[in-house]
């Protein structure tokens, strides 16, 4: 019995030391995270709020306004251009991406799953490795001269924007659906087919509507990617910091005006922090996309 | 309560830690720049960190590299960045930087003149700007006046300037461009609001690419990003060249400044020397484009006031 004990108790020290390393390294990285995330929250809004209360724009002009002209005088900080630019081009992204998604997933799991799995998976997911700079490049040198040789005028624009756009998020919402379908328990196809459902029916009926909430994740994910992409959409969309009137005219997102303007003024100008101000906008888009996602995942939960 | 101490003693941990990085940076700028003052001539060392304007970091990049070639000076470090005229400004100012490169004199881009009063200008070369247009439009040369009217919308067809029947699209800078506040200030005169359906590129090959492929096009470039593909037009009749920015005669040009906090340590010193001497002046400044400053015959200051 004593003799017993004493064996034991290196052994147990071991794993006391175990536990404290293996503890004492998460938490670790844990702080940090934490530490990091608060910091860029705090910078961000710190920076994007004194617009407000520093530098005396105000809130309402600054939402609904639709005059971008910082040199002018008086100055005007109206973001409305940007960000109604941002809103258009991300929904028509999605509305794009998610049908040619789905449709993907859907061929790599339900229609040819051992092939599809091996060979569209990988293609789709290449796409996802592509710089985007490289994604603007080909935007301006293949789909603006296509846009301008069929439609005229200069190209650039809400559609070659939200095209890029589109082909960006592909990999993103591709793969969050078709691990949703393949999470999907066995069982449900099988009934289905026992009942005497065709293939398509099975799809539509019973796959579609069970994992739909999972699809939607799906969605919205690529929805956030396509919202704070920046330099592929600057490239092609124009910049003009206009409410646009057609989807072929030049136009600007949130993004876009803040990779172009960002380093040009110095920090601390009314200016530069209306650009933060333009990222504060961003980030709590981001929050609302994240709580969106959540909601989307309690309702998975069926 | 025990459980909880790992996490307690971490966050601590990296409060401190985070701390003595942001401490440490500050120590490395200063100790480099007192060791630089202090060394003597034959024996320089330092880092020097030169941030800012897209349009010179070539040119720094390049005069940096031969720089450290050269024995004298094989302990100085010189490190480039990009990032645009105002990062460059604002990271001098705050001391964070020791060159802020710069497109426009800082009295344009700082309201602060406490702020401005500290910089020590050193300017390096000189950048000219042409008018550009798509090649199917059919003007040669344009007016100060047509300009304006283009640049502000009142004329949108290139027939009412002598041109084709073509609708005239613009390629702009942003407005917080050093490059086209150089455009507007000597070409224009005046400021211009961004017109709905402009185009607006940061970035000139991009601004060169729209303006070669898209029918009806115009905007404005560096003499360095000239070529076949593009028609540049003559300003008042004048071409832009290098002879005729040098006499004064074609007036959109620009310093290219290099802003030092206060006078720059002995080691800044010789790199902008080197940079002004004629071994870079006449070789590479030339070929990559700009314009030595030794060569130009009138002279501007931050109002742009010109004289001989």
């Amino acid at each position: 019995m004593n003799n017993k004990l004493k064996s034991r108790r290196p052994l147990r020290e071991k794993h006391y030391w175990e536990e404290w390393t293996g503890r004492i390294y998460t938490s670790i990285c844990v702080v940090f995270l934490i530490v990091v995330m608060f910091s860029i929250v705090y910078f961000v809004a710190s920076k994007g709020l004194s617009t407000f209360f520093q530098d005396g724009v105000s809130l309402s002009e600054f939402l609904s306004g639709k005059t971008w002209n910082p040199a002018g005088e008086p100055a005007a900080y109206g973001a409305l251009p940007f960000i109604t630019g941002s809103f258009i081009t991300t929904f028509l992204a999605a509305l794009i991406a998610s049908p040619l998604s789905l449709c993907a997933a859907l061929f790599m799991t339900e229609i040819v799953p051992g092939k599809g799995k091996k060979i569209l998976q990988p293609a789709i997911e290449l796409l996802s490795g592509i710089p985007s700079v490289v994604y603007g490049f080909i935007g301006l040198s293949v789909i603006v001269p296509l846009l301008r040789s069929i439609f005229g005028g200069a190209g650039v624009g809400i559609a070659a924007g939200c095209l890029v756009l589109s082909v960006m998020i592909l990999p993103t919402v591709t793969s969050i659906m078709a691990d949703a379908l393949s999470a999907l328990p066995k069982g449900l196809r099988e009934s289905s087919y026992a009942l005497g459902a065709t293939r398509w029916q099975t799809i539509y009926r019973v796959i579609i509507p069970t994992v739909l909430p999972a699809l939607l994740t799906g969605i919205v994910l690529g929805m956030a990617r396509a919202f704070g992409e920046a330099l592929a959409v600057q490239m092609v969309i124009g910049n003009a910091p206009h409410v646009p009137t057609s989807l072929l005219e030049s136009a600007s997102t949130l993004t876009s005006v803040i990779t172009l303007s960002m380093g040009n003024t110095t920090m601390g100008s009314v200016h530069n922090n209306a650009l933060w101000s333009m990222a504060l906008v961003l980030l709590v888009m981001t929050f609302v996309f994240v709580i969106l996602v959540r909601l989307l995942e309690r309702r998975n939960r069926v | 309560m025990f459980k909880k101490l790992p996490f307690i003693l971490m966050t601590l941990t990296f409060v401190l830690v985070l701390a003595a990085c942001g401490s440490k940076n500050d120590a490395g700028t200063d100790g480099a720049a007192s060791n630089g003052a202090g060394e003597t001539a034959t024996e320089l060392s330092g880092n020097i960190l030169a941030v800012g304007s897209t349009a010179l970091q070539p040119l720094v990049e390049q005069a940096g590299q031969k720089f450290m070639a050269v024995d004298e000076y094989k302990n100085v470090t010189v490190q480039v960045q990009g990032g645009g005229s105002g990062t460059g400004l604002t990271q001098v100012s705050d001391g964070q930087a020791t060159i802020g490169n710069s497109d426009v004199f800082a009295e344009e881009k700082i309201d602060d003149a406490a702020k401005v009063s500290e910089l020590k200008d050193h300017q390096v070369a000189v950048v000219a700007i042409a008018p550009v247009s798509n090649k199917d439009a059919g003007v040669q040369d344009l007016t100060k006046q047509q300009l304006i009217d283009i640049f502000s919308g009142k004329i949108t067809n290139w027939k009412d300037v002598g041109g084709k029947d073509q609708a005239i699209v613009i390629v702009n800078r942003p407005s917080s461009s050093g490059t086209r506040a150089t455009f507007e200030n000597f070409a224009l005169g005046t400021k211009v609001e961004d017109i709905q359906g402009s185009i607006q590129e940061d970035s000139s090959g991009t601004v060169k690419k729209l303006v070669a492929e898209t029918p009806g096009a115009i905007g404005y470039l560096a003499l360095s990003y000239l070529d076949d593909s593009l028609q540049v037009l003559k300003y008042e009749g004048v071409e832009a060249t290098v002879e005729n920015v040098e006499a004064g005669t074609y007036p959109v040009w620009a310093y290219e400044h290099m802003y030092t906090k206060g006078d720059p340590d002995a080691a800044t010193k010789a790199f902008l020397d080197y940079i002004l001497s004629d071994e870079i002046q006449q070789k590479d400044v030339t070929e990559l484009g700009y314009i030595p400053v030794s060569g130009m015959k009138v002279k501007r200051d931050a109002a742009g006031t010109v004289t001989k």
